[in-house]
């Protein structure tokens, strides 16, 4: 009985995307590719406990939501030959290479640029990851009823736009491919740092599937070197995971974190990532740098052994790519371990950044390092009011309140 | 095949001068060399816009004006036909450049 619902657990995480793209692939249709991988998964449900797990289960259920779906359009006389042919039009835009792969072609479509950046988050958890509308819902803390809505419309402008099922014409593959990684890091992030204090501040669940996805995209576009470092990075960030949040619910910065809870076999995973793209030769992008960075931090046992010049290195490799002041910020926090408070907040302080909690609390803390008490209290306040994540709020008020009370 | 509404949007009444002219001679060309072209055309002013209800019993109802101000307006459009939307999105951004103004892109319900 359990062994036939570990079974099924098991080919549904791995065979999901598989089942819903060869049926979009076959039938045209997003809407019934859905329906109808849902109700083979819940027929397997009713039937295996009892009959025993067939053979290949993989198999059993792609047949099963094919037969199922060919019966649904079969009783629907509205979906004559004509309006079946208009669906089935909107077919690859090119002859695919190697990277055809029809669960690539869902990736593409779930996340294409003429979708609402929202719409394609939840398209790419819903039809990619297999994860329930229910579960999407809660995971963003949205009614169930709205969040089915954004999906529906999201279907809906797919269907009557005619965005392609299928991968990027060539010219566009980069900028695609961008786009794609964007939706996997921002489900990676709401995980991660949670923008909304009602939630909880670090969210396993969001991690983990936006690590299952990018993996996913990673096998399928092997060769593409950001996907490469944004899993890397998702394995170095999440490694940290079980010692960023102290028992009370605060959050525990990276200096004064217990590195021995750090997950060793993710930091092996993720070191290696970073080797392969040096070993590459490649110029990397964003993700890759970021990558780098992270796998500095994760190299050093102890916070005093962190390679900070190699940091700012990195730093000002990304600056070359994204002169954004959100990196500047980043890389003057490595300038304070490298040069002194004093340099890094001279760097800081003419930074447009002031509706921007981690520019606050980032003065906040290297003014506190100065002495300046009465203007790190201040910096800090404004970052606690501007700070969204309850464990965040929680470490930026311990210290506030620890500040000495006396000087200004 | 997909028809698209290809809407020109302008927050001023100035017309296309000579240069942005050219340009959309030469998109429009090519438009229809590659079999991509269904119409186009160029709008009059908001202000020369009459509303006309004739939902009533009587004789329909005429009003002056646009039915509503808008910041922005359309002042022309093209309808175009392309296999998906990518096709259709790149022909819209090539528009958008030869007449020198945003441009929204629209699907016709499928016949």
């Amino acid at each position: 009985m359990s062994d036939a619902g570990e079974v099924i657990t098991r080919v549904h995480r791995a065979e999901w995307a598989r089942v819903v793209a060869a049926l979009t692939r076959r039938f045209g249709d997003l809407d019934l590719a859905e329906e109808m991988a849902a109700e083979a998964f819940a027929a397997a449900v009713e039937r295996w406990p009892a009959d025993g797990v067939p053979p290949n289960p993989a198999g059993w259920v792609t047949t099963t939501a094919q037969r199922k779906a060919i019966d649904r359009l079969r009783r629907e006389a509205r979906r004559d030959e004509k309006h079946r042919e208009a669906l089935m039009l909107h077919d690859s835009p090119e002859p695919l290479g190697a990277i055809d792969d029809d669960r690539l072609r869902l990736v593409f479509t779930c996340c294409h640029p003429a979708l609402a950046m929202e719409a394609r988050v939840a398209l790419t958890l819903r039809m990619v990851g297999g994860l329930t509308v229910p579960e999407i819902a809660r995971a963003f803390l949205v009614q169930e009823s709205a969040m089915g809505q954004r999906i529906t419309r999201a279907k809906t402008k797919i269907k009557d736009a005619g965005i392609p099922y299928g991968v990027p014409l060539r010219d566009d593959l980069p900028a695609r491919v961008t786009g794609v990684l964007a939706v996997l890091f921002l489900i990676f992030n709401e995980g991660y740092l949670a923008s909304d204090p009602g939630k909880e501040a670090v969210r396993a669940d969001l991690t983990a599937e936006a690590i299952r996805l990018t993996r996913l995209v990673r096998a399928l576009l092997p060769a593409d070197g950001e996907a490469a470092g944004l899993l890397a990075l998702m394995l170095l960030t999440e490694a940290r995971r079980p010692a960023r949040v102290s028992a009370a619910g605060e959050l525990i910065v990276l200096g004064e974190q217990d590195r021995t809870a750090w997950d060793r076999e993710l930091i092996a995973e993720g070191h290696a990532l970073v080797r392969a793209r040096l070993a590459a030769g490649r110029r990397p992008g964003r993700y890759q740098i970021l990558a780098a960075i992270n796998a500095v931090h994760t190299d050093a046992r102890d916070p005093r052994d962190t390679d900070w010049s190699q940091v700012v290195a990195l730093y000002d490799q990304l600056l070359r790519l994204d002169p954004s002041p959100i990196v500047r910020l980043n890389r003057a926090i490595a300038i304070a371990e490298l040069d002194g408070p004093e340099v890094a907040l001279a760097e800081v302080g003419s930074l447009p950044l002031d509706g921007y909690h981690a520019w606050h609390a980032t003065r906040a803390d290297l003014l506190r390092r100065l002495g300046r008490t009465g203007q790190a209290r201040t910096a800090y306040d404004r970052a606690i009011a501007l700070s969204g994540n309850t464990a965040e709020s929680a470490y930026l008020r311990r210290r506030r309140d620890q500040l000495p009370t006396s000087q200004g | 095949m997909t028809q698209y509404l290809v809407s020109v949007l302008t927050d001023s009444n100035e017309l296309a001068d000579d240069a942005e002219m050219a340009a959309i001679d030469v998109f429009n060309e090519r438009l229809q060399a590659d079999g991509h072209w269904v119409f186009a055309g160029g709008l009059a002013a908001p202000g020369s816009s009459t509303v006309v209800d004739g939902r009533g019993d009587g004789a329909p109802l005429v009003t002056d004006g646009p039915y509503a101000e808008a910041k922005e307006w359309i002042i022309g459009f093209w309808i175009i036909e392309a296999p998906h939307l990518d096709a259709a999105l790149r022909l819209a951004g090539e528009g958008s450049k030869a007449c020198n103004r945003r441009v929204e892109l629209r699907p016709f319900l499928a016949g």
